[in-house]
This record gives structure tokens, sequence and C-alpha cells, in this order.
């Protein structure tokens, strides 16, 4: 499996990134820095998280912009896998490659803490690790997070399974359990044939048990074992 | 050089939190009266142009491109 990691100034995620992709798959992912205009070889693309280009007029959108991206949009296009996470995340919403908008958190607060998701379905590339509708603990770091589309889309993207990950009520372990007021407590969405996936929270962040938890790798596992 | 003013706001459907956090302040420091608050961007952009309409053309692709998210917000131009 070959992967890139796109580089954008202002990433902060990029070697926690590139460090799961080593544990999982042996070897790093090719670093590829913003300004080159052609993506390398890739099976798989990684947008990582951080504030690209400091968060300025609205998170992701001057990165969307970068020449990069714009090969990025004509290859997703060729079928290859692109994964967004949290600022990647809202770098696919305003580059187009995912519908919706990740507006300000609804606390007004950048929040930082873990929250329990819902892996909605485990017949993807990206969660066939997972047990059906199983429940998992990742953690979030952002101050734009809160998914919003207008009503019919977000029915269209409900009906069509689009949804990838929800944050879940766990019994007031972490209160609110919505942690930034996404639409349908969405916290991670499928493109339309379910090859690009952007999520705000970072399965990078949780691929050692000694540093709070585990379940983020099996996002990474179910790629590897999808793709190779 | 025409100075172009671009007026972006959130779209009337979207929830806008700072605007909220906005009015209860203001309710808090005694005005009482308002039935709303909504926070929005002005961008100023000086701009070579032959005239008016090539200066309206250019800011309004600016806009669309990059300036204003169509999904979450609205924009107007104005020229000085």
């Amino acid at each position: 499996m070959d992967v890139s990691l796109i580089i954008f100034p202002g990433a902060n995620c990029d070697k926690d990134t590139s460090l799961a992709i080593k544990k999982i798959t042996g070897k790093h992912p090719k670093h590829v820095w913003y300004k080159e205009t052609t993506l390398p070889k890739s099976d798989l693309v990684i947008l990582p998280g951080g504030f690209s280009h400091g968060d300025y007029l609205r998170s992701g959108a001057i990165a969307a912009k970068a020449p990069i991206v714009k090969d990025l949009v004509k290859k997703s296009a060729d079928g290859i896998y692109v994964l967004g996470i949290c600022n990647g995340f809202q770098i696919l919403t305003e580059c187009g490659l995912l519908q919706g908008s990740l507006i300000r958190n609804n606390s007004l607060k950048f929040v930082s803490r873990n929250v329990k998701l819902r892996v909605e379905r485990n017949d993807t590339i990206f969660t066939s690790n997972f047990k059906e509708k199983e429940d998992v603990d990742m953690p979030i770091a952002h101050h734009d997070g809160n998914f919003y589309i207008d009503d019919a889309n977000l029915e269209k993207i409900e009906q069509e399974g689009r949804v990838a990950f929800r944050y879940i009520e766990n019994n007031s372990k972490y209160n609110p359990y919505n942690p930034n007021g996404s639409l349908n407590d969405i916290a991670g969405v499928y493109n339309k044939n379910f090859k690009i996936l952007g999520l705000m929270p970072h399965p990078e962040r949780a691929v050692d048990k000694i540093t709070g938890g585990d379940h983020g790798a099996k996002i990474f596992e179910s790629m590897f074992q999808s793709i190779s | 050089m025409i100075k172009v003013t671009v007026y972006i706001t959130l779209k009337k459907d979207v929830l806008d939190p700072q605007g909220k956090a906005i009015h209860v302040a203001l309710n808090n420091m005694g005005f009482d009266k308002i039935n709303g608050v909504r926070q929005g961007k002005l961008i100023e952009i000086d701009l070579d142009a032959k005239d008016h309409d090539q200066a309206k053309e250019q800011v309004k692709k600016m806009s669309e491109q990059l300036l204003a998210n169509p999904i979450i917000e609205d924009y107007s131009i104005e020229l000085e």
C-alpha cells in the first residue's frame, strides 16, 4: 500500500499520523509538501490534522486551494482512497470532495478530550476491522467541528448510509456527548462511493494503549488490510 | 484602482453561536431590546480593473471560489 501524507503549513498531526502508519504497515508514508503540484503514486492519501494556514478565512479554506489539492481531486476521481482527519476533514469539505461544512463548535470553545463514537458500518475499507455498530473511544481537539449541511442533503447522507461515525451517549462519561453541536451527532462522513472519509476525531492519537487507547488503530489496520 | 468591499454573512438557517454570544453579552449590558445578532465578515480588496463592471465580475469569482463558502454563507459586493 502506497500512502502519501500531504503537509500544509500549520499541520501538527503529520508526525503522529506518519508514526501510526509506520506502526501498522511497517513503513512511513511519503510526505508531500503542499507546494508540490503532483502527488506521487498512491493508493491512499491522508490529510492530517492541524491548523493549516492558521485557520484564516475558514478552517481548511486556503489549503483547499493549493495546487496539490487540485491534483488530489483529479486523482480521487480515478479511485484513490482519501482520509481527512480533523483539519483534513475541513479541507475535504472546502475542496468539495465531501459534502457539508464544519462550523464553529456550538459551545464556542476549543474542545480537547475523548469522545464515545459509534462505528455506523463496518463494510468500508476504513472500518472493516470494527465490529458492526461498535462503540469506541477516540480523542478530539478542535474549534470548528460542528457538522452542518442543509436538510435535504442531510437526509440524503443518512439514507445513503454515508455517516461513518456518530457521537453517542455514554452514561455521562463525556459530557455533553455531542461535543460541538454537529447535526445528527455526526463525527465523520463518507463520499458517495465510500472511498473518501473525513472525521473530526483523531485515530492517529489512539493507536497505543499506554497513551490513552488503541481504538483508532483499527482504522489504519482496516485500510492496510483492505488496500494491500 | 477600485476599492471593493465584500460582506460575508451566515445563511439564515445556519446557527451562529458567535452572534448568540454577542446577543447575550449585549443583553447583560442592559441592551434589552435586541431581537437577534448575526456575525459576519467584511473583506476589503483594492484591485486594478478597467471599470466597475469588470471589478465586480472579478470579485464575484473570488467570492464564489474562496471568500465565501456557499454551503453556509451568502455574500454581497459593494464598489466605491
